[in-house]
């Protein structure tokens, strides 16, 4: 029974022959904050057109690595990061890649729904509009449509799409937050605990949403809640004390670890 | 269920037994606080009335003047004895028109023409400034000369307060500045309806007098109209740029820090050393002119930096780190990020800050003073290179003046100074309510 999901999930990944695409590949990462270090030598691989989940208790590297995945990291003082961190087998940290440009095609969806204080509207077009990717109204429209019917928003606020985002509901802000995303075409999507402020009905919709966006991008997911990991996910990465403990298909981590913490964390009795 | 009810009755039949847990001393601790507080807003609410009622009662007589409207016979005989004012324009000039006033009025108080003493005491109630009213009147209408038209011309200082009741009339005579004679006269002309208290236009206007009657506050509104100008046009650029560096880009290490502290410190420099400043800096080394409000818009320009700064500051860090990460998240850039998101929420923050900048740049006396501000300008200043005062320096320069009407300007000015205070404090309020955004 587990062979065959398992088989499935590797199936739906669509690799050429038996070989999954890699989209991202993290080798021997080390994150440090001033003196402090938060990630020891991750070796964690991003297939394409996958979900990952990143699992593990509270203050383990999970979101840390995640950040350092667009460079968000950059934004924090002292924070250093070490070893290579490779988009299509380009390194993301080499001085001929652009931050800017990197993080048009890594997207992220933050743990909290941050619309910007504009109308449903400019929160989707500004993404495109400044990397010049529509060029008129009509572009805009188009744009502004697509990427709220594929968050799965348009038929909410279709009828009020220049009143501000701000005034959607907490699970509605966050689906404008993946639309404002996935507006600017990008190749990976980030999500930072995406429906810790959201209740289970929202949760669930953005859940459906993350399974539906999988055919199009590849997406790495910090959750804390294990069902929603086995849910949304087709492979799991857990971490704990900033050490990448086990890395493999969701099926197998929460039903055959191989290492004991990762039992003990999905038994609860940690975390 | 049984024994809880028993137990409870137990409970119940033995009177709880109460802790001490000071709840009196806490509710009276509260109480006391409440009332120092409410003590303390009752006091500085006191303190402000009393300030208004001191300023208002005492200056709104300012806005009114006593003028005397009496027919004038414009004598060819006074005016142009040799009848050569076709080919001599200074004969208009020169020509004694006070003699007409006087014998209007001397005419209108049935004055013995001929007691030398009382025509001249007459003529006293007439203000100085009646040789430049009637002379512009006839340069103006040449053809009334030999005619004999009502004309309206500002009565004394002297005579002003005595209708306003500023001068105690209980004194000995030989004691006081208006003799009971000319009291007697004052009230003749106002039965007669000759002089009239009206509403003071020359105080908005007129440039500096020696006569209170005239003096006004005309100049000192352009000159610190132009000097908030300059304030403007300079600090929030430079403040808004120098907080946006500050916050956003530069790197946070000992030197920021550094800067940081002198920034603050700045704000708490008398005014007085940034006057010295100016003087030493755009006077004496890069020879500005003296009294031109162009020095003194540059001197309440450093002034009024660090306020702006300190505010935009503050406005910048108060817009919440889940919208720059949203902007970043997207792939914009960091000036994307500063322009497109962070200055508009913090904009309304930026406008308050610098209106409340400006109010206090505006009200700034010392450093004005040290760059030759306290000058005697008559006329307005048609650049900001010219000579000017401002608002609050013509107010210390009327209150060092002795005469009575001048100390009912002083006031009058403050309430100036005062609206043009309330009214930009209002306009920073309504700024703000107007932009603030909720997130």
């Amino acid at each position: 029974m587990n062979m065959m999901s398992e088989a499935a999930t590797e199936k739906a990944v669509n690799a050429p022959a038996d070989e999954p695409v890699i989209k991202m590949r993290g080798k021997d990462v080390c994150v440090f904050y001033g003196p402090k270090q938060a990630l020891y030598d991750v070796n964690l691989n991003i297939r394409e057109n996958a979900v990952t989940a990143l699992i593990g208790p509270s203050g383990c590297g999970k979101s840390t690595f995640l950040r350092t995945l667009n460079r968000m990291n950059d934004t924090i003082e002292n924070c250093r990061v070490t070893g290579d961190i490779t988009l299509d087998g380009e390194d993301i940290y080499d001085q001929a890649i652009d931050v800017v440009e990197l993080r048009a095609r890594v997207g992220m969806v933050f743990q909290k729904p941050n619309p910007f204080p504009k109308s449903i509207y400019e929160n989707i077009v500004y993404g495109p509009r400044i990397h010049g990717l529509v060029r008129n109204k009509a572009e805009m429209d188009d744009v502004v449509e697509k990427s709220l019917i594929r968050a799965g928003l348009f038929n909410e606020v279709k009828d009020r799409l220049h009143e501000p985002g701000t005034g959607l509901s907490g699970g509605q802000q966050q689906r404008l937050c993946i639309a404002r995303a996935i507006a600017v075409s990008p190749e990976v999507i980030l999500m930072d605990e995406p429906c810790s402020a959201l209740d289970p009905i929202a949760t669930a919709t953005v859940e459906e949403l993350i399974h539906e966006l999988r055919e199009n991008y590849t997406i790495v997911i910090v959750t804390h809640s294990m069902q929603q990991a086995a849910r949304v996910s087709q492979r799991t990465a857990m971490f704990h004390l900033g050490v990448l403990v086990e890395e493999g298909a969701t099926a197998k981590i929460f039903t055959n670890p191989d290492d004991p913490r990762t039992q003990d964390y999905i038994t609860g009795r940690f975390g | 269920m049984t024994d809880a009810t028993i137990s409870a009755g137990v409970v119940d039949a033995q009177a709880p037994k109460r802790r001490d847990i000071r709840l009196k001393k806490r509710y009276a601790a509260e109480r006391r606080f409440r009332f120092y507080g409410q003590a303390a807003i009752f006091l500085g609410l006191l303190f402000l009335a009393i300030l208004l009622w001191t300023v208002v009662s005492k200056g709104m007589g300012a806005f009114q003047q006593t003028m005397i409207t009496v027919p004038v016979e414009f004598s060819q005989s006074v005016i142009d004895p040799k009848n050569k004012r076709a080919e001599d324009p200074n004969v208009l000039l020169m020509a004694n028109y006070p003699v007409l006033a006087r014998n209007a009025l001397v005419k209108a108080l049935g004055v013995d023409p001929d007691d030398k003493k009382a025509v001249k005491q007459v003529g006293g109630l007439i203000s100085d400034s009646s040789r430049v009213e009637l002379r512009s009147y006839v340069m103006d209408n040449p053809q009334v000369i030999g005619q004999t038209v009502p004309v309206t011309m500002t009565a004394n200082g002297l005579v002003d307060s005595t209708l306003k009741g500023h001068i105690d009339l209980n004194v000995p005579e030989d004691r006081r500045q208006v003799s009971d004679r000319e009291v007697a006269w004052i009230n003749q002309l106002v039965h007669d309806g000759i002089m009239s208290k009206q509403f003071n236009t020359g105080i908005f206007v007129n440039g500096a007098s020696s006569r209170a009657e005239t003096a006004g506050v005309g100049v000192a509104i352009i000159g610190s109209f132009y000097m908030m100008l300059i304030v403007l046009v300079l600090a929030l650029p430079i403040g808004v740029a120098a907080s946006i560096y500050l916050e956003e880009f530069a790197p946070k290490n000992r030197w920021t820090d550094l800067i940081e502290v002198n920034i603050n410190n700045l704000a708490a420099v008398p005014s007085i050393v940034f006057g010295l400043l100016g003087l030493a800096v755009f006077i004496n080394f890069m020879g500005l002119p003296r009294s031109a409000s162009l020095v003194g818009g540059l001197v309440l320009t450093l002034m009024t930096l660090p306020t702006i700064i300190i505010a935009t500051r503050a406005a910048l860090k108060a817009v919440p780190p889940s919208i720059r990460a949203a902007a970043l998240g997207i792939g914009a850039s960091k000036m994307q990020m500063v322009f497109h998101h962070v200055l508009p929420l913090a904009a309304p923050g930026i406008l308050t800050g610098t209106i409340i900048g400006l109010a206090q740049a505006l009200g700034e006396t010392a450093p004005l003073l040290l760059i030759g501000m306290v000058a005697f300008v008559v006329d307005y200043p048609a650049t900001p290179m010219d000579p000017a005062t401002a608002l609050p320096v013509q107010i210390f320069m009327w209150a060092n003046e002795a005469e009575r009407a001048f100390v009912e300007r002083t006031s009058g000015a403050i309430i100036i100074l005062l609206l043009f205070l309330a009214v930009m404090n209002i306009a920073a309020i309504i700024l703000r309510r107007k932009f603030e955004r909720r997130w």
